[in-house]
């Protein structure tokens, strides 16, 4: 209810400088700037809670509970800023999100590593919807902290079995005609602490080491073309700029397929956490091959056998043998939402949402289960579905209220069929750390809360 | 102008190592020109990287004997004075006949393949947040200290660039490549595919997940 006489109304602006003129720049600045409303001036001397929804307590809350509206804001009434000048179109030149939205955030899980230069993050996938990253919330992995790499400082050469040993400037780079593709980038070790058991409660934790932007790059065959790879060329060693010196083997033949040497993501110049200026693309291949600070191309006639192709990135086998040069990604989805940090907040029409991938190339079909793998349907895949490319699925649902068991399966172009964990285990034991690609299970608890499970 | 490669055999050979090599570019595209010759001075300068067979390797050496001091002074801060590890930093050594236990150990002893992997990173990437700081003779007992802490050389042994390669690692032969498909194509099953399911395993009792307090959020 509202008492029109003890409504605040702020006195209205003065107007005298002609309307609409200023968006051309044309009109007279306002001398005067209009009052602020209270929130409005709340926000501005940095009080405001950041982020409303951060402020619900733990993502993880034992059930859903949607947030408390402020009457005063409903109808009937009239809320402020329906009412007040919101800030103009100089306020911010590089937009963020609303702060409504500042619980959308990468996140690391201190325990993983001895240190966070040598660490990973993870995206929060369960606030996406549709199936391109936002280059801010795209997972970070590093192995010697993040370089700094000024574009004019930055050099990229190519040696080895070569005719002509080039080195290239950024400003070369961007001289050669270039391709453009969505592509998945997931870490070998996506979903690496679930080996055992359920581990991490939460989506962005079981599976967050993956993103999907729109890369911009020369290919690479066209680089090596420059140089004049020579008949005895079979392999290329990548190498980073940092201070890791990443470097990893990769066979001629997939250089020349469909590498990238990447300076735009989402049609921006690369963040400097994902390589700026330059990086590699390798479509459908584990990501730590995807050379980050990109500064060497070298040409042999045999893998190099480095530590990331050796020590790490080799996939330990029950029997202690370990498989190496297990470089695609195999197929695998996971259910976004309802999952541990989004929790059911009613019984009734629902949508299950979730992302599909596959490193040989498009995603066929995705099915889902809402008891536990029994009986199935199939999820509708959201075009474009495009080759190891992330694709975003969905499927309405409605929940009684009672205990569900959630799990999606994924089914690519090769007719490859996403495995249940115990298929997996079976052929790899439980150490092999990297490419673990099994069905996930989330359980819907009938208070609303969604748990990561294992099941027997 | 894209020019076509021919394209592999199939998609799901992707696993074997099918290299087209010589025939890759059909008909050489013209070239653009762009880039300037590196010289070899520059390319002696970035190109550090061996190889298994030793190539790369540049001329010098160095002992476990010289380099237990180095490895004292900027390595076992890190990973221990006998490579033990400190806190969550690597474990170098040990680990043997672990890899088919529970818990398996990987180090450099008990698992990587081959001396000249340990110094090239050594060489490249070490000491972490002081990379490409040790000198080459430094990165050599540096390399043969590590080997020594695995009882892989004797602690006067000299490596240098025309043994390194012949040193033979406990797990050389560990490594294997994937052949064919890990699962078999079929048509998954749609309706009554298990008789029941059973929970055997909840992440919220383990309650290892970052909560709103602890986690971190990256700016």
């Amino acid at each position: 209810m509202t008492d029109k006489t003890t409504r605040g109304r702020a006195p209205a602006p003065d107007r005298s400088g002609s309307r609409g003129s200023g968006l051309h720049g044309a009109g007279p600045a306002q001398t005067e700037s209009p009052p602020l409303s209270p929130d409005r001036r709340r926000f501005l001397t940095g009080t405001a809670a950041a982020g409303i929804a951060a402020g619900t307590g733990s993502l993880f809350a034992g059930g859903g509970k949607a947030l408390a509206s402020n009457p005063d804001n409903l109808p009937p009434n009239i809320p402020d800023w329906s009412r007040y000048l919101g800030v103009g179109v100089d306020a911010n030149p590089y937009g963020s999100p609303v702060e409504f939205e500042s619980h959308v955030v990468r996140r690391s899980v201190e325990w993983l590593t001895a240190t966070s230069e040598s660490s990973v993050n993870f995206t929060p996938i369960h606030e996406m919807d549709g199936f391109v990253t936002p280059n801010g919330l795209c997972f970070e992995r590093h192995h010697g902290g993040m370089a700094v790499i000024p574009p004019e400082d930055y050099r990229l050469m190519i040696n080895g079995l070569v005719d002509r040993p080039l080195i290239f400037t950024y400003q070369d780079l961007l001289r050669f005609p270039p391709e453009s593709r969505f592509h998945f980038l997931e870490c070998a070790a996506n979903s690496g602490m679930e080996w055992r058991g359920a581990q991490l409660n939460g989506v962005q934790y079981t599976h967050g080491m993956i993103h999907c932007v729109y890369y911009t790059g020369v290919p690479l065959k066209t680089l090596l073309n420059e140089a004049g790879v020579k008949t005895s060329g079979k392999w290329i060693l990548v190498e980073g700029a940092d201070s890791s010196g990443m470097t990893r083997s990769i066979p001629l033949e997939k250089a020349l397929d469909d590498c990238l040497v990447a300076y735009s993501q989402n049609g921006e110049r690369l963040r400097a956490e994902q390589g700026y200026p330059i990086r590699l693309v390798v479509p459908g291949w584990e990501g730590n091959m995807w050379v980050k600070w990109l500064r060497r191309i070298e040409i042999g006639d045999q893998p190099w056998y480095h530590r990331e192709e050796t020590s790490k990135y080799t996939d330990l086998l029950p029997d202690g043998t370990a498989r190496k040069f297990t470089w695609t990604m195999d197929a695998k989805s996971v259910i976004t939402s309802p999952s541990p940090e989004k929790p059911m907040l009613s019984e009734g029409p629902q949508v299950i949402k979730g992302l599909a991938w596959s490193g040989h190339g498009r995603i066929q079909r995705v099915d889902v289960s809402t008891d536990g793998g029994i009986n199935w349907q199939p999820a509708r895949l959201h075009e474009p579905v495009l080759s190891k490319s992330l694709t975003f699925f969905s499927l309405p649902w409605s929940w009684s209220g009672k205990d569900a068991l959630l799990q999606s399966r994924a089914i690519d172009e090769t007719g490859y069929v996403q495995p249940q964990m115990a298929a997996l285990q079976e052929a790899r034991g439980v150490n092999s750390i990297y490419h673990n690609n099994s069905v996930q299970t989330w359980l819907v608890n009938a208070n609303g809360a969604v748990d990561n499970v294992r099941l027997g | 102008m894209s020019v076509s490669v021919k394209r592999p055999l199939a998609a799901a050979a992707a696993a074997t190592i099918l290299l087209a090599g010589a025939g890759a570019f059909a008909e050489d595209p013209p070239l653009f020109g762009l880039g300037t010759p590196a010289t070899p001075e520059q390319i002696a300068a970035w190109d550090i990287d061996i190889r298994p067979d030793g190539q790369g390797l540049p001329p010098g050496s160095g002992s476990a004997e010289a380099g237990e001091t180095i490895y004292a002074e900027q390595c076992a801060f890190c990973h221990g004075d006998f490579g033990e590890g400190m806190g969550r930093y690597p474990v170098l050594m040990g680990g043997f006949d672990s890899l088919t236990a529970e818990r398996p150990e990987k180090t450099v002893g008990s698992y990587w393949p081959y001396a000249s992997t340990v110094w090239d990173y050594i060489y490249r990437a070490m000491p972490f947040g002081n990379a490409q700081s040790l000198g080459i003779d430094d990165t050599y007992a540096v390399t043969a200290y590590v080997l020594y802490l695995n009882e892989i050389v004797e602690y006067d042994q000299m490596i240098d660039q025309s043994n390194l390669a012949d040193i033979e690692m406990p797990n050389a032969g560990g490594f294997f490549l994937m052949e064919g498909p890990e699962f078999e194509r079929y048509e998954p099953c749609m309706e009554n595919c298990r008789d029941s399911v059973e929970i055997t395993g909840k992440a919220r009792v383990l309650d290892v997940t970052p909560d709103d307090g602890g986690q971190t959020a990256i700016e």
